[in-house]
């Protein structure tokens, strides 16, 4: 059997890209961390936010890393799942929206 | 994870034996140098060995039997376990427990209201005045059976600080954890506790939660957990309690048999190893507890009582149990000990660090 393009074990690896790129690495974990640190907005909202993201940038490594973080965080499964809802809604919108486009063009076209 | 009826033991699994699981602990990842073992983790802070230090909590487990069949549980506890602590033990461990230096005395199982001479042990110790005098009830015990009605108001007769577990404050998260029907039935026993004066602000009576994860993640942040119990339970049942302890499942015995057969074991182990924290080897609760079998033989703690891994001290038994001996001795180790040195700590009381 071929082997997966993705593999759920590399997201171990994720640290090793500071040895390619040293310093640039290292100011993005140092920005993530601080990203993520309690703020305005909680360590439990950000991880939901995040949550949402990863489903919508459809990044399986993000997907695994903050299932796992929300779950941590006591967040129950239909929370979860209403944070995915609102990545799919901002998702189908910004497609529809342009529906709009579509509409004024043919107008102008046809109109 | 799905909850099982008979302890690994009963099943004959293989995983009930501790030196299979010390085999596995040992291998695979640690061996291939992939993951530090322990050992050489607190090597490089220099906390290697891990010493004892002075004796703060007698925990004494007063056998194995069980009304619950939890799928974490690294006891591996259940109604088909025999092993019971007998009054004569017990006699030895009140010997100890009247001579030690001991703030706190931890009474726990199985259900420890099990054992036939738990009433009996637990009035004789609360004469000896010790400080903090727990006992680690699963709360559906309570409402298990008519003769444990009463437990409450024993409880509160004798001061009894009570320490009780719950998975989470939804039903379906503890019911997949602990089996059908726990949730009810710990709502029902809280509430119960409640009205004689547990856990009621201000109330001397102290009730305090043991929260650990459902699954093969890490417990959050012990206060954030603490919030969310406090909110959820008071709104949907009344329910008041003072702290809640976050507790990190350890990799053995049924949790070890879940981590291997859901095929999370490597990932539970790159997370705890992740997660190490120096801090939090500092005040691992080995380090000032004494745990005792329910045969009267020693242990660093809990944990390494269900490995069968002895204290490493000429005093090995309550029945030669030396203080002095004690103190000061290398605390035995695997890489099980990931488990209580992950983010803040993790131990009997919550976290550590």
């Amino acid at each position: 059997m071929s082997k997966p393009y993705y593999d759920a074990a590399d997201l171990r690896k994720f640290g090793k890209i500071t040895e390619w790129s040293e310093e640039l690495g290292n100011k993005f974990f140092d920005y993530y961390g601080k990203v993520f640190e309690e703020g305005a907005l909680t360590a439990r909202e950000k991880s939901l936010i995040a949550l949402a993201v990863a489903h919508t940038e459809q990044c399986p490594y993000c997907i695994d890393a903050y299932t796992k973080d929300t779950l941590q965080r006591g967040i129950t499964k239909e929370q979860m799942m209403e944070a995915i809802h609102v990545g799919a809604a901002i998702k189908s919108g910004a497609t529809l929206v342009h529906g709009v486009q579509m509409m004024n063009k043919v107008n102008k076209l046809d109109g | 994870m799905a909850t099982a009826t008979k302890s690994l033991k009963k099943q004959g699994n293989d995983l009930a034996q501790s030196n299979r699981q010390l085999e596995i602990l040992s291998n695979g990842i640690f061996k291939s140098g992939e993951l530090p073992t322990f050992k050489d983790k607190i090597s490089e802070t220099s906390q290697f060995p891990l010493k004892a230090k002075k004796l703060e909590i007698l925990q004494i487990n007063v056998g194995y039997m069980c009304n619950q069949v939890c799928d974490h549980c690294h006891v591996d506890a259940g109604p088909d376990r025999k092993e019971i602590m007998t009054r004569d033990t017990m006699r030895q461990c009140l010997e100890v427990i009247k001579n030690s230096g001991a703030h706190t005395l931890d009474l726990t199982g199985g259900a420890p209201e099990m054992n036939p001479d738990f009433r009996w042990f637990v009035e004789e110790a609360a004469k000896a005045g010790i400080k903090d005098f727990i006992v680690r009830s699963n709360l559906t015990i309570i409402r298990a059976n008519k003769k444990y009605y009463d437990l409450p108001e024993f409880f509160k007769k004798h001061n009894v600080h009570v320490v009780s577990s719950m998975p989470h404050w939804t039903r379906g998260k503890t019911d997949k954890q602990r089996g059908d029907g726990v949730f009810d039935k710990s709502i029902k026993a809280l509430q119960e506790l409640n009205a004689v004066g547990y856990g009621m602000p201000g109330s001397d009576l102290k009730l305090d939660l043991v929260y650990n994860p459902s699954g093969a993640f890490l417990p959050g942040d012990q206060a954030a957990m603490e919030k969310d119990f406090k909110k959820a339970l008071m709104e949907d049942f009344g329910i008041e309690f003072h702290n809640l302890f976050a507790i990190t499942n350890l990799p053995i015995a049924r949790f070890l048999d879940y981590l291997i057969a859901s095929e999370n074991y490597e990932d539970y182990m790159y997370s705890l190893v992740e997660a190490y924290n120096p801090a939090a080897v500092e005040n691992v609760m080995c380090t000032n507890t004494i745990s005792i079998s329910w045969d009267g033989y020693l242990f660093d703690c809990d944990f390494n009582q269900m490995l069968e891994l002895p204290v490493n001290s000429k005093s090995r038994h309550v029945s030669d149990f030396n203080e002095e001996l004690l103190e000061g001795r290398n605390i035995v180790i695997s890489q099980h000990c990931y488990g209580c040195t992950a983010g803040a700590g993790s131990s009997c009381q919550g976290v550590v660090a």
